[in-house]
């Protein structure tokens, strides 16, 4: 027996050594795996990232299933949705996963980039890293609006329509763009085929590569803590950070547990409550698009809806436009708009406190104020919420720079 | 944390604030309480459909043969007591009145029913077609209190008897005016039990899926368990 073990691991290392000498296999193990020291202080709000992929693998291959199924076109479109649910063997399942997986994409990333905010993730020397991840929240919200249309329910088409009409309110352009869009005077069969083509294919490469170059540059740099120490400083004799953890087995079975109780969560809405109250299927989804029946309110998808809210803030269509997109291109200048000398909450002042948590209100109170109708007191709480949201980041040089921090200690707690 | 506190607080009685003045702004419905996990209920629901809802209304995703393995009912008397108007039970449900005429005679198909609980909801459904009463100037002879100028017929009139609509003090109410076949109580079952029945059809698969999810926590439950041993045997050595 013992002799038999021998020789396979010699005939293994052997296999390992042909492919080392035409790829760099256990070098790239080694760095990015077995040789990857985080720190080992990470709390609960270090899963979100590994849960994010865990989301993307879900929403990979349920796309790719619902695909072998699904019938892009306008007469089609619906019904082959609904055989998806009835006729396909698992189809339910495969189709749930993939509308409870959008929403949950959405909460995973918006509490991994809260948490970036809490610990200063974002300073140097990781700004590349949190505008590589600002990128990939843009393209996630191009698929997840492009893969809304699909289905071709009520709201799928008004949905669409109302969001796409908004370029309509550039300058010169915009009706041009509106029709480049659609390729078509309205929604139409037409649209929900370029639609189809950006969410398989278009808008997951341009994920999957961004998120690659996500992880290459967080591995370049390190990964920071709750402590916002680099903990490269302190070393052993062999160059390992003192305060660091292999990946793997440390992180990776840590990960593991957060996986399985991701997973349990993410069950009980797939097999519980698919619909979530309307809010990840929304119940006007499940009639077919009638192009002649407005739907009494018209509302995007929750995760859309802090945004939708900013947008209705402005009685005029270009500023609320333009308000939109300041929304989201804002946070990309992070990096730069924080001038406090320490990164982690555990070590600022209360100013950033109060600041930061007036910032998830104001982001919170939008996206409930984006379900509502915009009117009477509605649109006056939006507007005092987008002043919240918009004076956090306008006010940050300031506010950072007065901020009494507290002393930061040299090693991680 | 303590300064996180307060302005949480002033936010969750904010939301609570709107969602009530939110849901007082709706149209109050009568509640179905139906339960779909009563196979009764479905079965008598399904009659009620094909004797009086299938003739005009289709449900074109529905086969019938998932009705024969979740209704638990046997093929000869899905065919005998639910199939009218077609042979085998791998059909679909299709309405015995052709569309285009329907379009025709009422200003449009009636519409089809497969999804019709998942959209508006079984309250909905239960209450529309309490709510039908006499008013001569409709074509159909009635109009409804739910949704207003409905081109839908009181189909159930024989079985609930007339309503007619009556005010007091500004408040308009139905009193039954002709007694129809059915107590009120019998009529309110009818619907609960059809209401229901649509329900299933939205989702046939609803009572499997809950039963696989409670498998599926289980093997997870066990797996996280296994997982944090895990966790904990390879961290032990981390001071």
């Amino acid at each position: 027996m013992a002799n038999n073990d021998k020789k396979q691991m010699e005939s293994s290392s052997k296999l390992l050594n042909w492919i080392d000498e035409r790829f760099p296999y256990t070098e790239t193990m080694r760095y990015h795996i077995t040789e990857y020291y985080a720190s080992k202080n990470f709390n609960i709000w270090y899963v979100f990232g590994v849960l994010a992929m865990v989301v993307l693998v879900i929403q990979l291959f349920t796309g790719i299933f619902l695909t072998m199924n699904y019938k892009p076109s306008a007469v089609d479109a619906f019904s082959s949705v609904e055989y998806i649910m009835r006729d396909v063997e698992w189809g339910w399942l495969i189709r749930y996963m993939h509308s409870t997986g959008a929403s949950f994409f959405f909460i995973v990333v918006y509490l991994h980039m809260f948490r970036a905010m809490l610990y200063g993730s974002y300073k140097k020397p990781r700004e590349l890293i949190w505008i590589i991840g600002m990128l990939i929240l843009i393209v996630l919200m191009a698929e997840a609006f492009s893969g809304y249309l699909l289905p071709w329910g009520q709201m799928s088409y008004w949905g669409a329509q109302v969001i796409i009409s908004i370029f309509g309110a550039i300058p010169l352009v915009g009706e041009a763009l509106v029709e480049i869009i659609r390729g078509d005077y309205s929604i139409s069969d037409v649209t929900l085929n370029r639609f189809f083509a950006l969410h398989v294919i278009a808008l997951p490469l341009a994920l999957v590569a961004l998120i690659f170059v996500h992880i290459v540059a967080l591995h370049e740099v390190g990964s920071n803590n709750p402590d916002g120490i680099e903990i490269k400083e302190y070393k052993d004799q062999h160059g390992i950070p003192i305060d660091g953890v292999a990946f793997h087995p440390y992180h990776t079975s840590k990960d593991l547990v957060a996986i399985i109780i991701f997973l349990m969560i993410f069950s009980v809405v797939v097999f519980f409550a698919p619909d979530m109250g309307g809010y990840f299927l929304e119940y006007s989804n499940f009639e077919k698009a009638n192009p002649m029946a407005t739907p009494e309110h018209i509302v995007p998808s929750w995760y859309f809806t802090p945004f939708y809210a900013l947008l209705r803030a402005v009685p005029d269509k270009l500023g609320g436009a333009i308000l939109m997109v300041l929304a989201v291109i804002l946070p990309l200048f992070l990096p730069w708009l924080d001038r406090a000398k320490v990164k982690s909450i555990r070590y600022r002042g209360w100013i950033y406190k109060m600041a930061l948590s007036l910032f998830v209100l104001s982001f919170i109170s939008l996206g409930v104020l984006g379900v509502l109708p915009a009117e009477g007191i509605y649109v006056l709480l939006a507007r005092i919420s987008a002043l919240f949201y918009f004076a956090f980041f306008i006010l940050m040089p300031y506010y950072t720079k007065i901020d009494k921090t507290k002393p930061v200690p040299d090693r991680v707690t | 944390m303590n300064n996180l506190k307060s302005p949480f607080y002033l936010t969750l009685v904010l939301l609570m604030l709107m969602t009530d003045i939110f849901a007082a702004a709706g149209k109050s419905l009568e509640k179905a309480n139906n339960d779909p996990q009563d196979i009764e209920s479905l079965q008598s629901g399904a009659r009620n459909f094909m004797n009086y809802c299938s003739g005009c209304h289709s449900a074109e995703y529905v086969r019938y043969d998932v009705i024969v393995s979740d209704l638990g009912l046997t093929d000869e008397e899905v065919k005998q007591y639910l199939m009218f108007n077609t042979q085998q039970t791998f059909d679909t449900i299709n309405a015995s009145m052709p569309q285009t005429d329907a379009a025709g005679w009422f200003g449009q198909a009636p519409p089809d029913l497969s999804l019709m609980a998942r959209a508006k909801g079984t309250d909905y459904i239960y209450s529309f077609l309490k709510n039908f009463y006499i008013d001569p100037s409709s074509p159909t002879g009635v109009d409804n209190l739910i949704l207003a100028g409905t081109s839908m017929p009181n189909v159930l009139w024989e079985l609930q008897g007339h309503q007619f609509i009556v005010e007091e003090d500004g408040v308009s109410h139905l009193e039954l005016g002709v007694v129809g076949k059915m107590s009120e109580k019998e009529f309110d079952i009818f619907l609960r039990d059809t209401a229901n029945f649509l329900e299933y059809l939205s989702e046939p698969i609803r009572n499997a899926r809950r039963a696989l999810g409670i498998k599926v926590l289980m093997f997870l439950a066990f797996f996280l368990m296994l997982s944090y041993l895990l966790k904990k045997e390879i961290w032990k050595d981390v001071k």
